[in-house]
């Protein structure tokens, strides 16, 4: 492996520079995949059947704390990887860890709001709204399960292995990642939460 | 548990397949552990991670499933040759129907093409290996055991039986209770997520690993027509990721998308699969534009007439792809505005593909033409399919389509394109590029007999369809009278079939014939041929070239050969390989599991294997094997080997 040293270290080889723009296309398809969710809950916004529709079930307040964590996630994520650039590796573990701790605070909110819909009576089953809604969102809290999982297990190979052409490589495209995430939520928050809610 | 939901009843024939395959399996592990070649299998193919041997493996699924589809066809076309023919009953013949299309399809012409690319592609580009070779082999994986989920359908369970469209609210759970489209869903979501995944694996591919000089105008055909049909596998093959996890909510948790009361919406579906389905036809035959390209120009001995516009047209094509889905249900109801958009749009697919064409012919003109097997496919195709566009451009006017649609008619238009666009395509590439894998050709004399059997049967088979549709027989009917005056054309399409049968039987007879007999190739281009695959010994060494190529014009092989541009110029030095890894067949197998667990709503399993595949994936994550590098010395020496000489 030949490391170029006048590039970051995440882009230093060829394998690496060709996983971060594998990385990017493979975000060309998470769009495709997101904007098809999307159109699929635009078509059936209305369609809510005699169950509950969009103002009746949603709140402003978990919605905003959830926008908050992710959204500052984003931006320790950042802080990590400007971190890395600089190679302090322990403020990077630790930017990185409040990074994944936000995207579990994330996730629980998620978990109970979607609890609080079930028991208002609005399920997976009861409307072709609630189902898109549901798949939705279920599809992105999805990614950021996986990204906790997948993120704590660059946090283990960070603490064992320091910051390699390897682990500075995957922390970077982790962070793409986590970025992408936000940005759907972005929309989320816009074009189901606030548009439901007007 | 409920046991009954696993068996299929009361088919001698569905009895016939499960003793077939069940001997089929005791044969391959009785062979297998006879011949002692278990170690050989794990160590040389199943973990490979080889990309010649992955295309390999690919196209030896493809031709399994070409046969499995086969015998469909020909059942059906059995059941349809007379008059009220008592062969298969209408709920099996729904299931071969489907099945039919599924797997020739997607199981059969994508895997044959992805095959293709993956031998030829890193070969095309003076590339060492694809981008990711690991990933390259999980793509195939997921494939194969997806393919293989959708085959155990018909002996376990039910297979599916609401078209290969599976349109809604037939698909529901109301109107298809068995698990058939339980299957249909998962299947087709495993195997796509493999698609997906090589979509991503050869755009980096082609755009980061090609050899020094290869500008993208200096790119042969074929890799151009590949770089496009990932493209378009990247954005298209979410939209079915979608549509099919929908799907199966709707069939598994009981949501309501596709439903025809509390708000849901069956044509939701309808637009959502051609979304995926109409690229995914463009997936299938821009890759065979590419390869007819290559066959033409070489053995016109000339250069591609039109390069340029040959690119550009399949850029078009591409894009309009995405913007006629709606042609596939003119009938369906949605307005006159709606459906005179996408007749033009899709009318105006017919202007780049004439340009291709024109084209071809161009190169052909003035050539010096020999007349090999796989020129002979490519010299057919020509005009097949352009009976099968203009057919196209008939169906495209949304008016005139209120007559053909769901008849023979639109049948015959779609197997005029997909047989000549796809499948001599892949049988042609097959023949042309053989020599390369196995330092061999085809016996060309069998080859031709082939070729006469298939493309006369061909036009036998189909070209009837056409007359049938006109006269008012529609598609996916199972049986008729002896009044609708439909018996002898289908009778005459029958005995079609029956030809292609003949005809696919001797290809692989040659097959076997040739390995035998066949005398081997001494320098790696048998056909003095003129792209960068040419350029290295067959069969091909694992690291491909021994020195990188640098590349300074278009055909960069012919030029090395004709204008002795030099094309070698480096020093061999050691060379960085990948190292096998048995972990993307285990997650291919974790995910079959899944799959089958899902498929019969058994949660405990389906749990158990989700948190296997993150385990796996997590594996592969700590893996640190960085692989291993080939000496200089023993590259040397493999060279010499080959060669019979020093480079």
């Amino acid at each position: 492996m030949k490391i170029d040293a006048s590039k970051p270290l995440e882009y230093s080889t060829e394998e690496n520079s060709n996983k971060i723009f594998g990385f990017w296309v493979f975000l060309g398809a998470e769009i495709a995949l997101f904007a098809t969710l999307f159109t699929v809950y635009f078509v059936m916004v209305d369609r809510f059947a005699s169950g509950p529709s969009g103002p009746d079930i949603f709140e402003i307040g978990p919605v905003m704390i959830e926008t908050l964590l992710l959204l500052t996630s984003s931006f320790t994520i950042g802080l990590a990887v400007h971190a890395m650039r600089h190679g302090y590796q322990k403020a990077m573990m630790v930017f990185f860890g409040l990074t994944l701790l936000m995207g579990l605070g994330f996730l629980g909110i998620e978990i109970m709001e979607f609890v609080t819909y079930v028991h208002e009576g609005a399920t997976l089953q009861t409307s072709g709204f609630l189902s898109s809604l549901f798949v939705l969102l279920g599809t992105h809290g999805a990614h950021v399960t996986f990204g906790f999982l997948w993120g704590a297990a660059i946090l283990i190979q960070l603490k064992r292995q320091g910051i390699t052409p390897a682990t500075a490589n995957k922390s970077f495209i982790f962070s793409l990642y986590w970025h992408f995430l936000d940005v759907v939520w972005i929309f989320i928050f816009s074009f189901v939460y606030l548009k439901g809610l007007m | 548990m409920d046991w009954d939901k696993f068996k299929v009843h009361g088919e001698p024939l569905i009895y016939g397949a499960m003793a077939s395959i069940v001997l089929a399996t005791i044969g391959i592990i009785v062979g297998l552990t006879y011949f002692k070649k278990w170690g050989y299998l794990w160590r040389e193919w199943l973990t490979t991670v080889d990309h010649k041997r992955i295309g390999i493996m690919y196209i030896l699924a493809a031709l399994l499933m070409l046969f499995r589809g086969g015998v469909d066809a020909i059942m059906m076309k059995l059941q349809t040759a007379a008059p009220d023919m008592k062969f298969l009953d209408a709920q099996h013949y729904n299931e071969v129907f489907t099945t039919h299309g599924l797997i020739m399809i997607l199981f059969m012409a994508m895997p044959f093409i992805i095959g293709l690319m993956n031998v030829i592609v890193p070969l095309q580009i003076g590339a060492r290996d694809v981008a990711f070779p690991r990933l390259n082999a999980v793509s195939f994986w997921l494939f194969f055991f997806g393919a293989m989920l959708l085959n155990i359908s018909f002996v376990i369970g039910g297979s599916p039986d609401a078209g290969w469209s599976a349109y809604f609210p037939l698909a529901s759970l109301e109107f298809s209770p068995t698990v058939g489209n339980n299957y249909y869903s998962l299947a087709l979501q495993i195997s796509g997520i493999g698609t997906l995944i090589t979509g991503v694996n050869f755009i980096v591919t082609i755009l980061k690993m090609r050899a020094p000089g290869m500008k993208l105008m200096k790119m042969p055909m074929f890799t151009w027509s590949v770089l496009i049909t990932n493209v378009i596998i990247v954005f298209a093959f979410p939209v079915l990721t979608v549509a099919l996890a929908l799907m199966m909510f709707d069939r598994l948790f009981g949501s309501q998308f596709f439903t025809m009361a509390n708000g849901g919406m069956d044509m939701l579906w309808a637009n959502l699969f051609w979304v995926w389905g109409h690229p995914e036809v463009y997936i299938v035959v821009l890759p065979a534009f590419g390869i007819y390209s290559e066959i033409i120009a070489t053995f016109s001995k000339k250069n591609l007439y039109g390069y340029t516009s040959m690119v550009f047209s399949m850029l078009i094509i591409s894009l309009l792809s995405f913007l006629v889905w709606a042609h596939h249900f003119y009938t369906m109801g949605q307005g006159a505005m709606v459906n005179s958009f996408f007749s033009i749009t899709t009318m105006a697919i017919a202007v780049p593909t004439g340009v291709k064409i024109f084209n071809w012919l161009f190169t052909l003109r003035k050539g010096r033409i020999s007349f090999t097997t796989p020129m002979l496919y490519s010299l057919a195709f020509i005009p097949i399919f352009t009976i099968g566009g203009v057919t196209g451009v008939m169906l495209a006017m949304a008016s005139a389509d209120y007559q053909y649609h769901n008849t023979m008619f639109l049948v015959a238009h779609f197997h005029y394109v997909l047989i000549p666009g796809a499948v001599f395509a892949v049988i042609a590439g097959f023949h042309y590029w053989f020599p390369k894998v196995f330092g061999f050709r085809l016996n060309e004399r069998l080859g031709k007999h082939a070729f006469w059997w298939i493309v006369i049967s061909f036009n036998v088979s189909f070209f009837p369809l056409f007359l049938l549709g006109l006269m008012g027989m529609t598609r996916r009917q199972y049986t008729y009278s002896a009044e609708t005056g439909f018996g002898p054309l289908s009778m005459v399409s029958f005995v079609g079939a029956i030809g292609l049968v003949v005809g696919f039987v001797i290809l692989v007879y040659n097959i076997y014939w040739s390995t035998r007999y066949e005398p081997r190739d001494t320098d790696g281009d048998p056909w003095d041929a003129r792209t960068l695959e040419w350029a290295t010994k067959s069969p091909i060494p694992a690291y491909n070239f021994a020195v990188v190529p640098n590349v300074k014009t278009r055909d960069a092989y012919w030029s090395a050969k004709q204008d002795k541009v030099p094309l070698f110029e480096d020093k061999i030095t050691k060379i960085h390989m990948p190292s096998n890894t048995g972990k993307p067949f285990i997650l291919g197998v974790i995910f079959f599991i899944a799959g089958f667990s899902l498929v019969f709503s058994l949660w405990i399993p389906a749990i158990l294997s989700g948190v296997g595949i993150l385990i796996v994936m997590a594996a592969m994550s700590f893996d640190r094997d960085h692989g291993f590098y080939i000496p200089a010395e023993e590259v040397i020496a493999t060279e010499k080997k080959l060669r019979g000489e020093t480079v």
